[in-house]
């Protein structure tokens, strides 16, 4: 699609996406989003880039294979889910830790079930933007 | 293959002896067992395996399996011994050496299995091994057609032994072997006795190719010659001898099995021994009288007499020895004069002595004359008929007439080639290197030792089987070469007389049954118009189910949809349908009006961008009437799903010619409607029930003290149900790599 109005506005507009994807994912223990919405947001961003710019400058920004981030993002989820055989849980029991925590305050919460949500977010970011690249040139 | 031997440089290193230092080193272990066997005691080795189901990976030695395991691996030394120079410097012997050991030792599991699971398993390994060993030379279409028949035939049958084994497992509350004979006579009377036994002989009667299922043991000679001696002889096809006789003390005695087992087995010993005289082809005739063997085999498992018991022990060493010998021996006249036909060989009794000794051993064992444990083994076999408590006319005839052409076939194979005539021209024939006369000339020379020394197999191997067999040693009859002048006696004299008749005069017998044969249905070209029979009918099937359009797959899963809940909902009764619209705000009527619409619009449409944008219309009505009942969760995801879904459709439907006037298709139509009104009944069904709220009560109460997450629907995907995440994560990253190659593979398929 040839037009500039779309193709300056989605310079802005997609990074927008991502950054909100982003935001998204890391707010979604407490509040709507998390890793599956996350995805779909910042495979959203990039789907508009490509729509706009074509799919080659959008594999460009990329950087790298769409479907390289969706195995890493299902190892990443995986590794998430081994983790706490470290300290002898069950597959998938999440680890927390609570940087400088006090009584009233929870600090700042880091776990694995984080980690997980991030490989989830890549999974769903790299499947989506597989198939709507492949889509896009192959048909 | 008319190179003659293969020379000593091009050798197998270590690939080649290696297995036969293997096999040497099995054999000894099971040499070592026999003093404990011979005292008529049994090793049991258990280790839980899958102990819920009380399945167990258990072994037994006994006399039955001491005799197939020392039959096996010490064939097995020797064969691999043979190999290793037969198929000298061959390019894939390192494959061939592997998928023979791993079938020894499937057949080594198969004989100790004490589980009827484990030894299943082994069964089907040593199918599928053999599979392997009979299409070794894959690139003769032949031999992948014959290895491919067999790995049928003996599957089926295996499919029908797996139900036999649970059915038997479920009748006697027991997986283990030893479980179920120690439970005597119970099972002979149980209701499932009849079905079980059928069962299991479908799957003893195919591999061990008894009469209708033998045709495909001659068409698996199209294996290397050591794979003919070692599967074909002493191994695999006895396999199904050896269940028989495994279950024998927990099944024999009834007359189902009696007559089953006598019938078939009398069957496949008189035709198989007719049609080995037919063959000119050396490794065809004794392809058929190893179905002659295994049918006489069969016939004595099926009576339950102490003689005929010993009978079976004795002939299935007897058998194994000479047959084994003289497979080996038309291996080497093979790759020494280049043919296998008997009309082409003459006089190679001088230019390879050692070769023909062994062939003589082996014949006269297999002819059944003193002082060879043939002979031991007909007088046993006649004696064994003889005290046969249904038809000893019958059964005596049947192993007289099926002896007498073993006799002339022995002469044909073993006997002709080498004294008879000079070597025609164009032929040079040698003597073959030791590695390729060592084995036929230990096994043959075994059955004279064991024919004038019968104590040496008496105590250790024959009365322990006939043990196993009836669990009476005073059941095993004594081993002797001269038993007296008696019938049997008598009977081997007729057994010379006819046998001598019969090889006489073989050349004009044969052309008779060539032509009586002809006359009878090929059960081989049946086999062909049977798989093509089936292979049109998947075709046709195919042609129906998978026609190519779209649109009637979507019919077929919505018409399978729309019945399945209509169905149901009239078998469970319709739901109370009580629609209460007194608390409909204008906010939810809107939406439905906005969802509605946009189905009607997608349905009257002409413009494929029109439709994708309707159909995107209702996706955001969904999306808003989760945003409305509080789900922001479930609303932000279906509106991103929806957004992408209209990009990723229209990408592939404008690529697509413009759409056709719309018709009315009334068959359409009615399933639309079907579907509408079945989704919305079950809705409506699932809203009038009282809402169980256990599942939301856990998850609130635990979500933020347990996983410290205020947002359940994350916290349930993440924490509480990470696994199931994962799982569908997975099938995400699957489908989407799925669709990625099928997308490139059609490109570059159609448009290139």
């Amino acid at each position: 699609m040839n037009s500039i109005i779309l193709r300056a506005g989605t310079r802005y507009l997609a990074g927008l996406l991502l950054v909100f994807s982003i935001y998204m994912t890391l707010r979604g223990h407490n509040e709507p989003g998390g890793g599956f919405i996350g995805g779909l947001t910042g495979a959203t961003g990039f789907v508009l880039y490509a729509i706009a710019c074509g799919t080659q400058d959008a594999r460009a920004a990329l950087r790298v294979l769409p479907q390289t981030i969706a195995i890493w993002g299902l190892g990443i989820a995986l590794a998430a889910g081994l983790f706490a055989a470290l300290f002898g849980d069950a597959l998938f029991t999440g680890q927390w830790l609570f940087i400088g925590a006090t009584e009233d305050d929870k600090g700042l919460p880091l776990s694995s079930v984080l980690v997980f949500d991030i490989g989830v977010y890549l999974v769903v970011f790299g499947s989506i933007l597989t198939l709507v690249f492949a889509m896009e040139e192959e048909i | 293959m008319a190179g003659g031997f293969p020379t000593e440089t091009r050798g197998n290193g270590l690939t080649g002896t290696v297995p036969i230092l293997f096999a040497a080193a099995l054999f000894a272990y099971f040499v070592s067992m026999v003093p404990t066997i011979a005292a008529t005691d049994i090793i049991r080795v258990s280790i839980p395996w899958v102990p819920s189901l009380g399945i167990e990976f258990a072994f037994l030695v006994d006399g039955l399996s001491l005799t197939f395991s020392l039959l096996i691996s010490g064939i097995g030394t020797l064969v691999l011994l043979y190999s290793n120079t037969y198929l000298a410097g061959h390019p894939q012997y390192a494959r061939f050496a592997l998928f023979l050991t791993a079938f020894m030792v499937s057949m080594l599991g198969l004989v100790l299995a004490d589980d009827l699971i484990l030894l299943f398993v082994f069964w089907e390994l040593t199918t599928i091994t053999s599979y392997m060993l009979i299409g070794f030379s894959h690139e003769s279409k032949k031999s992948r057609r014959n290895a491919l028949q067999a790995l049928f035939v003996t599957g089926a049958g295996g499919l029908a032994f797996l139900a036999g084994l649970i059915l038997l497992a479920a009748v006697s509350g027991t997986t283990s072997i030893s479980g179920i004979i120690a439970q005597g006579d119970a099972l002979k009377e149980h209701a499932m006795y009849l079905p079980i036994l059928i069962l299991l002989l479908a799957g003893t009667f195919t591999k061990s190719a008894q009469a209708p299922f033998h045709f495909w043991l001659p068409n698996a000679m199209a294996a290397p010659t050591p794979v003919s001696a070692f599967l074909h002889s002493a191994t695999m096809v006895k396999a199904g001898i050896y269940v028989m006789a495994r279950m024998h003390p927990a099944m024999s005695g009834t007359d189902v099995w009696l007559w089953t087992l006598t019938i078939f087995g009398a069957v496949t010993a008189i035709f198989a021994s007719l049609l080995a005289l037919r063959q000119t082809d050396l490794k065809q005739a004794l392809a058929y009288t190893t179905l002659m063997a295994l049918g006489t085999l069969t016939l004595f498992l099926g009576q339950e007499s102490g003689y005929a018991m010993t009978a079976f022990a004795t002939f299935l060493v007897v058998h194994s020895l000479y047959k084994a010998s003289l497979f080996l021996v038309v291996g080497c006249i093979d790759l020494s004069t280049g043919t296998r036909e008997t009309d082409q060989l003459a006089g190679l009794g001088r230019l390879m002595p050692i070769t023909a000794v062994a062939a003589a051993l082996a014949a006269l064992s297999m002819a059944g004359f003193p002082p060879f444990l043939g002979f031991i083994g007909k007088e046993l076999k006649y004696a064994g008929a003889l005290a046969v408590a249904s038809e000893p006319v019958l059964v005596a005839g049947a192993a007289l007439l099926s002896n007498s052409l073993m006799l002339a076939v022995a002469g044909v194979v073993a006997f002709r080639p080498f004294w008879r005539g000079t070597v025609p021209s164009g032929q040079s024939p040698r003597e073959a290197p030791w590695q390729m006369w060592a084995g036929p000339i230990i096994l043959a020379s075994l059955g004279a030792l064991f024919g004038i020394y019968p104590d040496l197999l008496q105590t250790t191997l024959i009365n322990p089987t006939v043990i196993s067999l009836t669990g009476e040693v005073e059941e095993a009859k004594e081993l002797k070469l001269w038993a007296g002048f008696n019938i049997p006696l008598i009977l081997s004299i007729a057994t010379f007389v006819l046998g001598l008749l019969i090889y006489a005069r073989h050349v004009q017998l044969r052309a008779l049954l060539a032509r009586v044969f002809a006359a009878l249905p090929n059960l081989d070209n049946g086999w062909d118009g049977f798989l093509d029979g089936f292979k049109n009918f998947a075709k046709l099937q195919t042609a129906f189910v998978q026609n190519g359009k779209l649109s009637s797959y979507l019919f077929a899963t919505f018409l399978t949809i729309a019945a399945g809940i209509l169905l149901t909902l009239v078998y469970t009764g319709m739901p109370f349908i009580d629609v209460d619209l007194s608390d409909v705000e204008w906010k939810h009527a809107s939406i439905a009006l906005l969802t509605i619409s946009g189905a009607i619009l997608a349905l009257f449409t002409n413009s494929r961008i029109a439709g994708i944008a309707a159909l995107g219309v209702v996706g955001i009505g969904i999306a808003l009437i989760f945003i409305v009942f509080s789900a922001p969760d479930v609303a932000i995801t279906q509106l991103l799903v929806e957004t992408l879904i209209v990009v990723l459709v229209s990408v592939v439907m404008l690529r697509l010619p413009s759409l056709p006037k719309a018709e009315f298709r009334l068959g359409h139509a009615a399933l639309s409607v079907a579907m509408g009104v079945a989704v919305s009944l079950t809705l409506i069904a699932v809203v009038s029930s009282p809402l169980e709220l256990r599942l939301t009560d856990y998850f609130e109460a635990t979500s933020w003290p347990e996983a410290y997450g205020r947002n359940i629907v994350n916290v349930i995907l993440v924490d509480f149900r990470a696994l199931d995440t994962f799982g569908e994560i997975a099938v995400v990253v699957i489908a989407a790599l799925s669709a990625y190659a099928l997308l490139r593979t059609t490109r570059k398929g159609g448009q290139s």
